[in-house]
């Protein structure tokens, strides 16, 4: 690459760390926990090193250490980590716009397109003079060591670390309500907000933790589908991928 | 298990991780034009989704017994007080996060 490939890739760099700070704090505390959990269940640090690079999913890799320690099963596995997961769907639908063009970045942000990456790239407004794909590129990247590199740790120090950080993991709600708000004050109106308020509170308290989310999907989907004329007649929709289009090309 | 058995599982995991997360790049090529209702949807279910994550990590929270779920509720009103008095993203989740830390570690 040339000097003023760098240049690009740097300035990309600069804007997008500050963003992911939250990130840092959330990731490191959790993928702490992760590699500390694998590591008092037995397994050496290189289990949380190798599941936290190719998998990059907080909630399955906890599940998966139940799944080492239990009798193998590729189908349950499968099956299981298609439901914990499925959620991801949704960000590569709402995604596929701003994740065009971008050559072999793409793959890599398809890859590494978990739950808090997702929502900075959704919600951040691209800074002027950046390039689109080096910016969610390095979101993308810089989510992923955090939680590789910790969770790496974490299975390196074991049952040493002594958490003086009780109630930290709450800086993954802060960031989820942030980015909420953010949405909340772009649009006009608010029914999708609350159809996902009410579908997500109302299957919870149906199903229980450990199989909402699933029902809350197919509910969201049939809820937005059903009322689809409705909503995009009152605008309630935000114009978001529709300015930043502009805004990014 | 077996370490070969080991392996399988957490590829297995892998790969369903990234189907999930590829599958609507693959289907909808960039070559061609997103339907519309693809289009809509993209559009409709990010904020649907934001509420669901949030409900997602406090799925845990007991508000029949414990301290009912008060010290997240303060933390949660804190976190959007400050955010639309500052409207930027890292004070309220700093303000929120240690609103919560200093009520369960030290009042509940």
């Amino acid at each position: 690459m040339t000097k003023l490939g760098r240049g690009v890739r740097s300035r990309a760099f600069l804007a997008a760390f500050p963003h992911t700070i939250p990130i840092l704090a959330g990731f490191g505390f959790l993928g702490l926990a992760y590699g500390v959990y694998m590591n008092v269940s037995g397994f050496s640090f290189w289990y949380p090193m190798l599941t936290s690079l190719v998998v990059f999913g907080g909630s399955l890799e906890f599940v998966i250490v139940t799944m080492l320690l239990s009798p193998f099963a590729p189908l349950a596995t499968l099956l299981l980590a298609l439901m914990i997961q499925a959620r991801h769907i949704f960000y590569g639908i709402a995604m596929l716009e701003k994740y065009k063009n971008l050559g072999w970045k793409r793959f890599y942000l398809y890859f590494s397109l978990c739950d808090e990456t997702f929502s900075l790239n959704y919600t951040l407004e691209l800074p002027p003079g950046i390039d689109r794909g080096w910016f969610y590129f390095f979101i993308s990247f810089l989510n992923h060591m955090y939680w590789f590199i910790s969770s790496t740790i974490g299975g390196l120090l074991g049952s040493l670390m002594k958490f003086n950080t009780r109630g930290l993991e709450f800086v993954m709600t802060a960031l989820f309500i942030v980015i909420f708000l953010e949405q909340w004050s772009k649009e006009e109106k608010h029914y999708t907000a609350l159809i996902g308020i009410l579908a997500s509170i109302g299957c919870l308290a149906l199903f229980g933790p450990e199989t909402f989310l699933l029902p809350t999907m197919g509910v969201i989907l049939l809820l937005l589908m059903l009322f689809r004329k409705p909503i995009e007649k009152a605008g309630g929709l935000t114009a978001t991928a529709d300015e930043s289009r502009v805004d990014l090309s | 298990m077996t370490l070969t058995e080991e392996i399988i599982t957490i590829a297995i995991c892998a790969l369903a991780t990234m189907s999930t997360r590829f599958f609507p790049f693959l289907i909808f090529s960039e070559k061609r034009a997103t339907p519309k209702y693809i289009s809509y949807l993209g559009k409709a279910l990010p904020a649907a989704i934001f509420a669901m994550l949030i409900v997602y990590t406090l799925r845990n929270v007991d508000i029949f017994g414990g301290s009912y779920g008060i010290a997240e509720l303060l933390a949660i009103i804190v976190t959007c007080l400050l955010y639309f008095w500052k409207r930027q993203m890292l004070l309220p989740i700093a303000g929120g996060t240690i609103t919560y830390m200093l009520l369960i570690q030290q009042v509940f």
